[in-house]
């Protein structure tokens, strides 16, 4: 597994192919399944020109660890990888990455959606949006997934 | 006791500030007191709260040197 928050541009395509190589063994998974999440340029009927994302660091990250790990224990993943921008960015650019890998797609396509839904939930990030008027404004909530597995229960260490 | 608090997005602008140490002079301290240390109004249920980087709630009672945050819903993704 690995998790990493960055400030710096992100090319998901490049992230996938290099931890692919580095970190499964060759011929053993069947299929890797990646959500990427890009930056809009509207949100709520407003046109937004930039971003500002916010986040803890260290909570961010282990909030992150602690799903991934759940999607390992609950379908049959071989690893999995998220990387998430902070800082400034625009419109078009990659937020977030969330890549699986497994045998057989059903568990990839399950622990992906189980890790991009639960990480929007519990990891601490916040965007703070500037308008094309020039307003910045928080966003106060994300949209929900109503097809979203049930949160494993785990006790927290 | 004394317990380092910050803040974070909208919650940090309306605070001024993103860290603070507080000092308490009181043996016994939950995270709705140390609110009310700090605002001197009653914790919203909006703000969320997590204690040494874990989520918890206003209920829970702090020890010397813990580390507490405040800040909103969160909305990464």
């Amino acid at each position: 597994m690995k998790v990493f928050v960055t400030k710096d541009a992100l090319d998901p395509y490049k992230e996938i192919m290099a931890f692919e190589r580095e970190a499964l063994p060759a011929g053993k998974h069947g299929g890797v399944v990646s959500f990427v999440g890009t930056m809009r340029d509207f949100n709520d009927g407003q046109n937004v020109k930039a971003m500002n994302l916010d986040y803890y660091p260290g909570m961010t990250e282990r909030h992150i660890e602690r799903v991934c790990q759940e999607a390992m224990d609950n379908w049959d993943v071989m690893d999995c990888l998220v990387v998430h921008r902070v800082g400034e960015m625009v419109p078009t650019d990659p937020i977030v990455l969330v890549a699986v890998w497994s045998a057989h797609r059903k568990d990839s396509f399950d622990a992906c959606r189980y890790i991009i839904n639960y990480l929007k939930e519990s990891a601490p990030f916040w965007k703070c949006e500037l308008t094309r008027e020039g307003q910045k404004h928080w966003v106060e909530k994300n949209s929900e997934d109503p097809g979203v597995a049930k949160r494993v229960e785990r006790k927290t260490a | 006791m004394d317990i380092k608090v910050r803040y974070f997005a909208s919650l940090r602008d309306r605070m001024g500030r993103s860290e603070q140490q507080v000092s308490v002079d009181k043996e016994q301290l939950t995270v709705a007191d140390l609110w009310r240390e700090i605002s001197n109004d009653p914790i919203p249920d909006t703000i969320l709260v997590a204690v040494n980087m874990e989520y918890t709630d206003s209920s829970h009672e702090l020890k010397a040197g813990d580390e507490v945050a405040f800040f909103p819903p969160v909305t990464g993704g």
